[in-house]
């Protein structure tokens, strides 16, 4: 199989994004390199740009491994991706409105009403509840992997929480301390406006009570969190306060913020708490990390959530297969971006075809994500196919399957020069009432080890810098 | 301000005071029983005591014994009130605050946690001890510089000092609690040079020995430390002081927020204590009982300040 | 038939409770069976915040408790005019989808116990396997109160062969959507014959026939609604439907006490 390397091409000379970069690395000495590479990973675990980790001890703090070289794209390959982007972003919304609503994608049976009655993250709490602005989705990323220099695809699409932002900017921000130079001589588009626009755009939802300048709060689930830096990064950034369920209660009609001065309410809430934690009284009772009674009144318009409650059901990995039929539905457009062919393993053919076949796909659980219970079927072992096998057999509608990707590549930084390594894009992206905003880039992941295709930083992935640059 | 955050300000600063108190108490043990003969059980017992740390260190250990006293107070998991205890415990609220503090002051909390950390992550051998005590005293200055350099002077900052003083202020009113009686009158009328000992035990347990020469002169009396330590301005870590800094600071957020609380009233009645008193009344009074209504008084403030700023709900 | 009602909840709690909040769904619905010609709600120990419709068409008000109250009184009367229209509640309205009541929840999924019943099941029509599974379960739990919990699921009232209303319910809720009829449970009101002190509010069942809408049965009384039965609030089951749910810190245990008169007018 052609391994498409970023940097390098199919036919080893370097692509002309990358020309510059080239030029300096060339004249860079190889021990300044390495000396740079461990300064970054200080300054990260300085500034504590940490994750926990699920299933260890709480008090376990980790780093993503960050590596120097930055991944390129070019201005002209970015416009394509951004115009795809915003298509998808757009339908996504489009169907969450409609699912909650009148349901016509379902009358019209361009989607079987099975991958929706029988879906978990369908909550039908929400059903009439019109979000103020329209926005369900204020915050997606969209996952997308590369094969070839014109060939990107959506692997997964994330409208629920989706997280690596902070990433983003730490990662631009140590490249510009360390080499100041690069962004000399290469016009790479800023992303160090996001916080910024993120606020904007939140603001910009604002409920129908809202009165005057709208007060925005980040809703954590604690600092035992995997995700906890990045919620109290942005919350830093956007000048917001960072809240827990207990900060929280419902005053005048309102959800407020206890502070030092008495109960102040709050008209947007970035929250970072999943849908089932989110309200004790209509979700999950048990739930701690939530505000009783919050659904209601979000249900009264008294309050912005974001992401709005039941987006999920948009970013299932079951749904995702029939994501070109919903960008069409709703867009009358053909989509921009292609989906990776997918089969659903609950349809009969389809599971004959992945269980013949498995040792070259990548199986994956409809409602898992971080990488967890996935089978990659070229790395898998005779046994792991086998147990594997049953698995799928036992619960076919829990998986999907599509071929393994021949997934671009871009050089990492070791201690023995270059090295090709395995990545994939999360462009990060901002819906508000008024406008879509895609920032310039995202989050690349990358896979460390040698060959590997996962990326996830639960399973010892790294990230890079992205560019993208103006033409 | 969220309630919480106030919260977290307010303990991050307490834990690191009392980081730095417990270091020195540790210190002033190690000089003592480098400066005299016999095993110290009884100095160790006593610095022990002033940091708060003696009953959980009996159960565990029983017998005093010096180089168990030092891990107790530096390192011992089963300590919670251990410097490295509580220094993690002071960057687990920095962390909750992290949107209210500047980069500076919180990575030099986290630099702080992360040396400490490593510093301490095996038994310290007593000749190496100087190194790790300074490096905490370090440290600590560090993020005091940070905070005092880069924090705006706004409520933010006014919790911070408001956590600063009555955990200083504690501290002094603890160390005067458990050494009162060698400032007794009828024991100074002994005159040994025991008592010079413990007297000295004192003046460095809250880093005095060189102000009080400075400030009150070359001969040390129990009346001129019992001065020195309760009533004088020019001491950093005298009661009077720490509660003038104390009242200001809650004044400062009394007219920041335009409201006057319970607290307020509660800190000026403790520092009308100060204005009203010359140390001889003190002793006429009783060293130990007005030591003791300090320390309950300034508990209750501290509870105070919880409730009227809404730390918990 | 004119209805008038006056329902009291008094809830006393062993120890002040500092926060809380309290979900009412009190307000009669209107249907073609019942129009309200007057309803008022009033809470002591509380204070409303907001109130909106929920996707089954329920009123809903949400209360806060007010600092450390040791009683709350929840009170709702009014009048309701009731017509006659043989237990027919009519076609299926609003946004949510049909389907959504074939779903099973935690009290309705249907068991070893409910596929006895099924079995069992006689009738033409699916209108009249409905009233065949009502009597089936009348027999098979006896109405008998104070010895049944409210956590129970179906299958728990099957298994001990007693229940109340709420109980009778959600087995024929469960076992409808195993016949693949959509069910929902009802709370409400009902007068019983000769009295107007009532023991405690009622609940019954709704299943969707084609062609007809939603029928109720109320399965404890081996009858459909007539016009004694006074809806309220609809769910999936119990816990969406409940007349009050709540939320609150503390560690206070709770004592209730329900009071309840159902008057005729006319």
């Amino acid at each position: 199989m052609d391994m498409f390397d970023e940097m390098q091409g199919q036919e080893g000379h370097i692509r002309d994004p990358y020309a510059t970069f080239d030029a300096w690395l060339s004249e860079e000495d190889a021990t300044r390199l390495r000396a740079k590479s461990r300064e970054a990973e200080d300054l990260f675990r300085l500034t504590g740009i940490t994750f926990n980790v699920y299933g260890r001890s709480e008090a376990e703090e980790r780093l993503i491994p960050f590596d120097i070289i930055p991944r390129i794209i070019s201005g002209r390959e970015w416009q394509r991706l951004e115009r795809g982007i915003e298509q998808r972003v757009r339908a996504i919304n489009a169907f969450l409105h409609d699912i909650y609503h009148r349901q016509e994608i379902l009358r019209a049976g361009r989607v079987p009403q099975e991958m929706i009655s029988g879906n978990e993250a369908f909550l039908p709490q929400m059903i009439g509840v019109m979000p103020p602005g329209g926005v369900y989705t204020h915050i997606t990323g969209i996952d997308l992997v590369r094969t070839g220099p014109d060939d990107f695809f959506v692997l997964e699409d994330n409208a629920r929480t989706p997280s690596g932002v902070s990433y983003m900017l730490e990662n631009r921000e140590t490249m510009l301390r360390m080499f100041p130079e690069l962004f000399n001589a290469n016009r790479v588009r800023p992303v160090s406006d996001y916080p910024r626009n993120l606020r904007r755009s939140l603001a910009a939802s604002a409920p129908p009570a809202c009165e005057g300048t709208p007060t925005v709060a980040v809703l954590t689930p604690g600092m035992y969190n995997s995700a906890y830096y990045e919620h109290a990064f942005l919350a830093d950034k956007m000048g917001v306060e960072l809240v827990e369920g207990h900060d929280l209660r419902i005053v005048d009609g309102r959800v407020a913020m206890r502070t030092t001065r008495g109960y102040q309410p709050i008209d947007v809430l970035y929250r970072r708490v999943d849908d089932d934690f989110l309200d004790p009284l209509s979700f999950n009772p048990e739930s701690t990390l939530g505000v009783p009674g919050i659904m209601d009144v979000y249900r009264a318009g008294g309050i912005t959530i974001a992401n709005a409650p039941g987006t999920g059901i948009s970013d299932d990995k079951a749904i995702y297969s029939y994501m070109p039929e919903i960008v069409e539905f709703y867009t009358g457009e053909r989509p921009i971006l292609q989906n990776v062919p997918t089969w659903r393993c609950n349809e009969k053919e389809s599971l004959d075809y992945v269980l013949a076949n498995l040792s070259e796909l990548v199986v994956k659980e409809v409602h898992g994500s971080g990488g967890y219970g996935m089978l990659i079927g070229p790395a898998a072992s005779k046994k792991e196919l086998k147990s594997f096998e049953r698995k799928l057999r036992a619960r076919p509608g829990n998986y999907i399957a599509q071929p393994t990707l021949s997934l671009s590549t871009v050089p990492v930084f070791t201690n023995k020069g270059l090295a090709p390594r395995h990545v994939d894009l999360r462009p990060f992206v901002l819906m508000s009432p008024e406008r879509i905003n895609v920032t310039p880039g995202g989050l690349t992941r990358v896979a460390m080890k040698k060959g590997s295709l996962v990326v996830n930083s639960s399973q010892g992935g790294g990230t890079k810098d992205t560019w993208v640059l103006e033409d | 301000m969220l309630g919480k955050t106030a919260g977290g300000l307010f303990w991050m600063a307490r834990l690191l005071e009392r980081a730095e108190n417990t270091a020195r108490m540790i210190e002033t043990g190690q000089r003592i029983a480098l400066t005299r003969a016999g095993s110290g059980a009884d100095d160790w017992l006593s610095v022990l005591q002033a940091a708060a740390v003696s009953q959980g260190y009996q159960e565990k250990h029983g017998e005093v014994v010096p180089e168990q006293a030092i891990d107790w107070m530096l390192r011992d998991p089963d300590n919670p009130a251990s410097v490295m205890a509580v220094v993690a415990q002071a960057r687990a609220n920095a962390r909750l605050v992290r949107t209210a503090l500047t980069h500076e002051a919180w990575e030099a909390v986290n630099s702080f946690w992360m040396l400490l950390r490593d510093a301490l992550a095996r038994k310290i051998p007593i000749r190496d001890l100087p190194k790790v005590l300074s490096l905490i005293r370090e440290r600590n200055a560090l993020t005091r510089g940070a905070i005092l350099g880069t924090m705006l002077r706004n409520e933010i900052y006014d919790f911070i000092r408001i956590g600063t003083f009555i955990e200083r202020a504690d501290n002094t009113a603890r160390i005067l609690d458990v050494k009162y009686y060698v400032l007794l009158p009828s024991a100074a009328a002994v005159g040994s040079r025991l008592d010079n000992v413990q007297w000295d035990t004192i003046l460095r347990s809250v880093s005095a020995e060189g102000g009080y020469r400075m400030a009150v002169g070359p001969d040390v009396t129990p009346m001129g430390i019992a001065q020195f330590l309760i009533l004088d301005k020019r001491m950093p870590r005298s009661l009077n002081f720490c509660c003038a800094k104390l009242r200001d600071n809650l004044n400062y957020l009394a007219s920041d927020y335009d409201l006057r609380l319970p607290c307020h009233q509660l800190a000026d009645t403790l520092c009308r204590r100060f204005m009203s008193h010359d140390v001889t009344a003190i002793f006429d009074y009783g060293l130990h009982e007005y030591v003791q209504e300090v320390l309950g008084h300034l508990s209750g403030l501290s509870h105070q300040v919880e409730i009227d700023y809404r730390f918990y709900g | 038939m004119r209805l008038a009602i006056n329902h009291t909840t008094r809830y006393r709690y062993t120890a002040p409770v500092p926060y809380g909040v309290q979900q009412i769904r009190l307000y009669p619905k209107p249907t073609r069976a019942q129009t309200v010609v007057d309803w008022s709600i009033t809470v002591k120990g509380a204070t409303k915040q907001v109130e909106f419709d929920d996707h089954h068409r329920n009123h809903v008000m949400l209360f806060s408790f007010d600092p450390d109250v040791t009683e709350l009184v929840v009170h709702s009367q009014g009048l309701v005019d009731m017509a006659d229209t043989a237990g027919i509640v009519g076609p299926h309205e609003g946004l949510t989808p049909l389907w959504l009541f074939l779903s099973s929840t935690g009290h309705t999924k249907a068991g070893k116990g409910c596929r006895e019943i099924l079995r069992r099941i006689a009738g033409g029509t699916d209108l009249e396997r409905l009233h065949d599974l009502s009597s089936q379960i009348h027999g098979a739990i006896a109405y008998e109160t104070g010895k049944s919990e409210i956590a129970w699921t179906a299958e728990d009232a099957l298994a001990a062969g007693h229940g109340v209303c709420q109980d009778h319910a959600h087995v024929f809720i469960a076992c409808a959507r195993a016949m693949g009829l959509p069910a929902r449970y009802v709370s409400g009101y009902l007068r019983m014959d000769g009295q107007d002190e009532q023991s405690a509010t009622h609940a019954w069942a709704e299943a969707h026939v084609d062609n007809i809408g939603w029928v109720g049965f109320d399965v404890s009384n081996a009858i459909s609604p007539d016009m004694r039965y006074v809806r309220v609030a609809t769910g999936l089951d119990y816990t969406e439907a409940a007349p009050v749910a709540g939320h609150r810190y503390g560690m206070a245990d709770e004592d209730m006490d329900v009071t309840l008169r159902v008057t005729q007018q006319q």
